[in-house]
Order: structure tokens, then sequence, then C-alpha cells
């Protein structure tokens, strides 16, 4: 179907080789090694398989979504998807030969410029695989960077991120210690305070952290600098519009995932692993970066740069294995970022803020369900309701509604975001209500 | 003719205050109103402030300074630039997929659960090992949650004495990084004067300290490691574990199955032999199989299914644990399963008999002017080497960039490490003969321009939007942002 070759080309072909038959060029492979049979359904046509593909998305229940937890549905202008989409940008491979790159390397310089500029920081990647490994890579830059094991971890960071951390850190010889958590949803500032040590390469924290609540940040950042701890932290970029920004707390590396930045859910993947640092971690940070040079003419022209950090080069000196980027990932985070501008970011951050707030409030007004707002949330807070989380979780699909991300006993994490209408955040409190 | 219109004036450079692509509706009240003033941000950043139209033109525009596959024959070895079929760009993102989220109750996301299992099913299926993973993001990352999960095989069994991978020289630069990643150390061997895997080497180089062996099958010279059984035995014998890394899988699918050559954990690369498009670095997908004893360390959760209903299993005692949040790049997998679901058991093997028949074809119309390094029948790719001392002082990198010229992106180059001033051509099954001739021919073109004008072709590239780049003079004082 793809494969052009007629009878007569590939005779053709034959000869030039100067071979007989096709058999005689699979020789390499031992005869005993294609004796095999492979056992699969009957090929589908172009329209059989769409068939098939609208049958199994048909099978995917269309809720209005309340959940968030790492992965948010947000606005994403026809705009976006429309431009990277285009073959030229789909289809390109790593710009190896810069001079036939231009357009995917200035899409990426442009992309590490906004994203710099959104989280106030000196130097960003091109992006990693999500946010969970771009942090696993911070945390492994922190103990290059300070040469020391102990990493203090908030334990309001993503479940996800918590075991990837794990997977990826469990034989660099770094040891991961838990801080503690106040009963308001947020880290343990004074607890932190003893915690920390000249043995700390860094400190991560997630903000907002997993249940959505803003941290003091500025607090934590002072203790981890005050014992030459580095400060990781881990932000959602929307919510950067309005939230203070990494780079003014003085963290040291800041990571996110970039999926909200014009990327829908997708059930999760792909992510877009953002990583930022100071100036000073530049050379110490894996993966690719884009960088302007000069042509023989002396214009201005894009390449990727800095490359003796990498594997293709260092092979097993190198920081990391990493190889790709999120590149399309990338290029819609910078497309959307391009579109909405400052103004559209304050905006949209502004909307998420106050449809969450709202939320918050017709919630609290149903009867046996509990809002924890002791701190400030930008547009995800956790809720006690009277029965077990998973309960209303299912009563609530039942109705609908993606109520929220379950986290254990009767706890449940809501989010909304300026996909939420006032008019699906009263239609979800009444169906709260209701079951 | 002077440049009236800038080709690369970057969107900062265009934005004019006040400008906007897109409006919200407006709140009723700000964030100061519901958050505390030291919380916020105290200036706005410094975006580009672009329409939608000027927004549209600026990435239409550099989209076209760009070669791609659509567009151009990308012969770029090891990288299986192969066509991308249109029909699954809109079937990976139709909306009941795209909005899926990934902590939505099961019965809302049956039918992305379905399609993951029946990707893992094919995968099975092709290779013969007993269990996939669609976690991994990328083929790198394939390999270390490869090597981790050999390495918790070993734990598994106390074997804590294997500290060592062995990584023959033809290996792609991610398998050392991934072995040392993986807290190994890297034992290098040199390959033989043939190409392959030399056994003698390889069984000095075999001890109670080595946990694997990291195999590209074929291997980056572009051949198949005839001796992979014998290899597979040697390595059993001394209580390690084969690797294979299956970036070069375009060469074997249909034909043979992993599983038969006694390799034990591998990687696949979805936007490589099942033509999901490369995205100009990303997203990829990797997913990993391995035979039935090492299946239980692989990361979690597995999609499986009972009774009809699927569901994420993540209660795997033995797993190594997650390598990504949430299941993979479901995105990505979604258009693997569309290539795989277009092929069955007869039709499979054309892909790779043709991508072999397009590599062969291409080696031979070029001998006598450009060889092959090893001047034998090849797999998927050839590796061709140019000598600068009979070609005019001319570089492999020249020449590269004077393809771009004839409208051709440029092969690898430099890679293998073993192949001196290496021109790695791998132009997949889906290229016509017509393309192929088009492709030697502008070869051919340029031999006869490094006999007569080498200079040429040493100032190339002249037809691009910028003329050869000084990469060096990017690295000594970076700039990465505006």
């Amino acid at each position: 179907m793809f494969i052009p070759h007629t009878i007569q080309d590939e005779q053709e072909m034959l000869h030039a080789i100067g071979v007989n038959s096709l058999e005689d060029l699979l020789q390499q492979i031992p005869a005993d090694l294609r004796t095999c049979a492979f056992h699969l359904p009957q090929a589908l046509t172009e329209q059989a398989l769409s068939a098939h593909l609208r049958e199994l998305a048909s099978q995917n229940k269309s809720l209005k979504n309340f959940i968030g937890a790492g992965c948010y549905e947000h606005f994403i202008p026809a705009a976006v998807p429309a431009l990277s989409s285009r073959g030229e940008f789909l289809t390109a491979y790593t710009p190896y030969q810069a001079e036939a790159s231009q357009g995917t390397l200035q899409t990426i310089y442009e992309f590490q410029s906004c994203i710099c500029a959104l989280f106030d920081m000196d130097v960003a990647t091109a992006s990693h695989y999500d946010g969970a490994t771009a942090l696993a890579e911070a945390v492994l830059a922190a103990h290059r960077v300070t040469g020391l094991r102990e990493i203090i971890i908030s334990p309001l960071l993503h479940p996800h991120y918590q075991e990837v951390l794990k997977t990826y850190t469990q034989h660099s010889g770094v040891t991961l210690t838990y801080a503690k958590a106040t009963a308001q949803g947020t880290l343990d500032v004074e607890a932190l305070k003893m915690q920390v040590s000249d043995q700390t390469a860094c400190v991560v924290l997630p903000n907002p952290n997993f249940l959505g609540y803003i941290e003091q940040a500025e607090a934590v950042s002072q203790i981890a600098h005050s014992c030459g701890a580095l400060l990781v932290a881990v932000v959602n970029p929307i919510s950067l519009g309005v939230l203070q920004t990494p780079g003014a707390y003085q963290a040291d590396f800041a990571v996110a995932e970039g999926q909200v930045l014009g990327n829908p859910m997708n059930f999760g993947g792909p992510g877009l692993g953002i990583l930022t640092a100071k100036k000073a971690y530049m050379r110490q940070l894996p993966g690719r970066m884009v960088g302007i040079a000069k042509d023989k003419q002396g214009r201005r022209a894009f390449v990727l740069t800095l490359q003796a950090r990498e594997q293709h080069i260092r092979r097993e000196k190198a920081a990391s294995n990493i190889c790709s980027n999120e590149a399309i990932c990338a290029l819609n985070a910078v497309i959307y970022l391009t579109l909405l501008g400052p103004q559209g970011l304050q905006e949209v951050a502004e909307l998420n803020v106050e449809r969450a707030h709202k939320l918050a409030e017709q919630i609290g007004q149903v009867s046996g369900f509990h809002v924890q707002q002791d701190s400030p949330f930008f547009n995800e807070f956790v809720v006690t309701c009277p029965r077990p989380a998973a309960e209303v979780i299912e009563k609530m699909a039942a109705k609908g509604f993606a109520a929220g991300y379950d986290l254990g006993e009767n706890r449940l994490l809501v989010c909304a975001t300026e996909m939420c209408t006032e008019a699906d955040i009263k239609a979800y409190a009444q169906a709260l209500g209701e079951i | 003719m002077e440049e009236i219109l800038k080709h690369n004036e970057l969107s900062i450079e265009k934005s004019r205050p006040g400008r906007r692509g897109v409006r919200f509706e407006t709140t009723q009240k700000h964030a100061a109103d519901y958050l505390p003033a030291a919380y916020l941000r105290r200036q706005k950043p410094n975006l580009p402030e672009l329409s939608e139209f000027d927004t549209v033109r600026h990435f239409t525009r550099l989209s076209q300074l760009n070669y791609s596959l659509d567009a151009q024959f990308y012969p770029l070895g090891s990288c299986t630039m192969k066509y991308n079929p249109k029909a699954y760009d809109v079937l990976s993102v139709l909306p009941g997929f795209a909005n899926a989220h990934p902590f939505a109750p099961q019965s809302a996301v049956q039918g992305t659960l379905k399609a993951l299992y029946e990707l893992q099913e094919g995968l099975k299926a092709i290779t013969g090992l007993a269990a996939f993973t669609l976690q991994p993001a990328a083929g790198a990352h394939g390999e270390l949650t490869g090597i981790l999960t050999v390495r918790a095989y070993h734990d598994s069994r106390k074997d804590w004495d294997r500290t060592e991978v062995i990584v023959p020289d033809t290996a792609h630069g991610t398998n050392p990084a991934t072995a040392n990643m993986a807290g190994y150390t890297v034992v290098n061997i040199k390959s033989g004067a043939d190409g392959c895997v030399d056994l003698q080497t390889l069984q000095a180089a075999l001890s109670h300290k080595t946990a694997a062996v990291m195999l590209t099958v074929p291997n980056t010279v572009g051949l198949f490691e005839k001796n992979i059984r014998q290899i597979a035995e040697m390595v059993h014998k001394a209580g390690a574990l084969l690797y294979m890394d299956g970036a070069n899988f375009n060469a074997l699918i249909g034909l043979a199955k992993p599983a038969d050559f006694g390799v034990d954990v591998m990687h696949l690369n979805l936007h490589k032999t099942f033509a999901a498009p490369h995205g100009g670095g990303g997203p990829g997908s990797g997913p990993v199989g391995a035979a039935a004893h090492v299946a239980k360390f692989l990361p979690k959760p597995f999609v499986v299914c009972e009774n009809g209903v699927y569901r994420l299993e993540a209660d795997r005692a033995e797993s190594i644990g997650k390598m990504k949040a949430f299941y993979g790049n479901a995105a990505v997998c979604l258009r693997g399963l569309c290539y795989l679901k277009q092929f069955d058991g007869k039709t499979l093997k054309t892909i790779a008999e043709k991508a072999i028949l397009n590599a062969n074809y291409v080696r031979a119309k070029l001998k006598g002017k450009f060889n092959a390094f090893f001047d034998t029948n090849c797999m998927h790719e050839c590796v061709l080497s140019i000598d600068p001392h009979v070609m005019n002082g001319v570089h492999t990198s020249d020449v590269a960039k004077r393809l771009l010229d004839y409208g051709f992106y440029a092969p690898t180059i430099y890679f293998p490490l073993i192949v001196p001033e290496a021109l790695m051509i791998e132009p997949t099954e889906t290229e016509s003969k017509e393309m192929l001739d088009a492709f030697v021919a502008a070869l051919e073109k340029i031999y006869e321009e490094i006999q007569t004008e080498p200079d040429v072709v040493k100032a190339a590239p002249h037809t691009q939007c910028v003329e050869r780049i000084d990469e060096v003079s990017a690295a000594r004082q970076p700039n990465l942002r505006w």
C-alpha cells in the first residue's frame, strides 16, 4: 500500500544489484530464522481502518471534565494544530542539517525564549519527554552540580513524579527524603528548616502542589539556599500567567509539564517536559538546545548547540541518554504562547482562578461536601466528601461528569479550568447534591 | 536581489504592543481579588504580541524553511524516514482519543485501553516476545527501561556482581549512555573485520560481571549479525541477558522474530518502523518487549483485558516502577496501531524486503564512485565511506551539504564512528525507483563536481535560506533565548 514497487521495478533493481531474487538478498539472515509465521488479523484498508478507529474512539465516553492532577483540559485555538500539523514540521527529522532545518530550529529557539520569559529563568532546553522525566533530569543535574546525595522532596509532589524520580535515580547514588506537609495542604516550612543540611543537594518544590495549593515558595527557597542546597521548582505554566515565577523566588531549576500549553490530553501522552535553569547550570543540562550562530555571510542562523554534553558525542560520559525531544508538542506550546501573548496568558490564568473559586463556592454549598481552602489555590483543590471518593466518582460518571481524582478515602481532588463554564459548574454542584 | 521581507525575523521582533491572537471571556474579578498579593506575578512575561494572522504567516513561513519527508527524499541512515500515512494524522487525534483524561474512570476510556491492548498484542506477535510495555516515550527512553529491567532481573536473583554492560563499537551513542544511566560500567568491544561482532572478542569480554550485551540488529553498518544465535548462547552461558536495540527493526519486520534469536529484552521505535512521523525530533514512542522470564520486571502499569473489559494493572510487585507520568505516548501508539492494522501475516514482510531492496539498489548503483565500507549485500541501509585524499579534499560533510542543493536531505554522516567519513543511507521501502535514480544521479553529479570544481562542493549549500553555518560560533557565547 505504501510500497511503490512494480514487478518491473523489482526486476530491474535486482538486476542492477546483480542478484536473481529478493531471496538472494535475504541470505544474510540464517534461513532457519526466516521460517516463522506471523499470526495477525487480516490487513485493513484505509476505509476499514478508519471505521475501526472511529469505533474505538466512540467507546471512550465524553464526560464533562473536572479532573486535573497533572493533565489539564484547556482551550486550544484552531491555529495551533493547523500550523503544527503541517507536513513540513511534522515529517522533518531532528534538525541535524541546520541549513535545511531553519524552520524547526527557529521554532525551538522561540520556544526556549517564550519559556524563559514565562518562567523568568535564564535557559530552557528544547524539551523532554514529560514533566516527570524533566524533574528526574533536573534532580540528577542538581546532584552533579553540588556533588551531594540527599534530595528532599515535598510529599505533595505528583505521585507519578515521585515514582518516576525513584525509578530514574535508583542507581545514581542519591537518596530521596520526604519533607512534611501541613494539615492545610502545603509544605511544612518550619519542619523543612530542621531537615535541610549541608548534605542536601536540592529541595523539590511543586508549586502549586499536587493538591492545587500555592506554596510559600520564597520562604522555601531561602531555607534551601541558606544551607547551600538548590531549589528545584515544579510549576504549572498556565499558572504563571498570574502566579509568582520560579525566577522571582530564585529557583535554580524549574521544570513543568507543558501539555497545558496548546496540547490535548491524549490520555496523558505525549507530554511536554519543560526544563529550565539558571545560567550557571547551562552546561549541566541534558537534552537539546538551539542557539544563534552565523552563516558564512554573517547572517543570523539557528543551530543545535552545546552538543558536547550529549550522548552522540560523549557516549557513556554524557549527562543523560536522551536523544529526541518532544518537538511537535513544543511547537504547539510556542504557537499557543505566540497567539495568547502576555495579555491572553494573564486572562486565561485569571479565568482558571475565577472558575476554580466559583466551583469551590458551589461545592461548599452542597450538603455534606467540604472544600479545603485554608491555603490559596490556583485551579484545583481538595474536597472532603460524605462518602468514599471512588463512589462519588462512579456516581458522577453516570451523570456525565468526570468528578475528580481519587485521593483515597473521602478525599477528592477537583479542578476547574476555563473549559468549565459557569453553567457546567452549577450543573456539577447540583449533580453532587443528587448522588 | 535585496531582501525586503526578512526570512528569519523572530516573532518577538514582529511584536507590536496591544496586538493579540486570541481573546478569552472576561472575568468578573482579578486574580488579586482571590489570591494574596505576595503570591502574584509582578511583571507580565516578554512574550510576542501578534495577531492570529501574523502568527499563521510566521509559522507557515518557518515551516517552508524546512526540508521534510513530505516534500523531499530524506535518506537519513538509522532514522527510517518512511512515509507517514495521512489517515493516521486524523485517526490518532479523533476527539474521543484526544480528550481522554489519563485519570478518567476506566469505564470512560475503554476505547483507548483497547487500542493500546491491540498494539501490545500485535507487537508480541511480530517479535515473538512474551510481553510489551508501551510506556517509554522514545527509543532512548525504551533503552533505559530495558536496561533497568535487566538490572531488576539480576537483582531479583541476588546476582549483585554484574556491574558491566558490553556494547559493540557499532552501537548508537544512546546505548553506552543508557548503560551508564542505569549505573553500569560500559565495556566497549571492537567489531570484526566483517563489520559484525567478533565472537572471540565478545567471549573475552564476557564474564560473571556481565549484566547484558546491547546489540543493535541489524547493526549500524547495515549488516545482520550473522552469528546472532551463537552470540545469544554465549551471553546466556555467561549468565547475562541479550538486549536488542530495535531501532533498525524495519529490516526484519515480517521476516524474523527476535525471540527466535534468543533476545531477552528489546525496544522498538514506533516513529521509525511503524510510520509515526518524527515531528522534527519527537514525540516518539519506544515500546519495550521482554521474554517470559524478564517480563514481570517491566514498568507498571500494564493494560490487561478480563472478560472484554480493559483496565490498567498496577499491582506488579517486581516491576521497576514508572518511567514517565501516566501511561505512555498514547497518541503515537495509536499511529503505530493504525500501521500494524494495515498489514497482515502475509504482507508484513514486504516492508523489510523492499527496504532491503532499496538500500542495496542505491549501494550497487553508486559503486565505483562512492563505495560501501563493507563491500557486501546490506540490509535496510548502506554505509559509504569517502576518502578526502582521493576526492580532492572533499569531506563527507561537504557532500551532505551539496545534496541539499540538489533537493535531497542529507544521509546520516560521521556515523557509525568505526567507518571513516561515513555516509549512511537508508532509503526505506516507501521510496520509488525513480526517486532512488534521481538521488543516485545527484550523487553522480556531485562526484563529477568533486573532480572538476571541488570548491563548489566545499562551499555548499548555495540554495538554502542561509549559507553554511559556523556551528562552533554558537557554542562559544551561547545565545539560547531573546
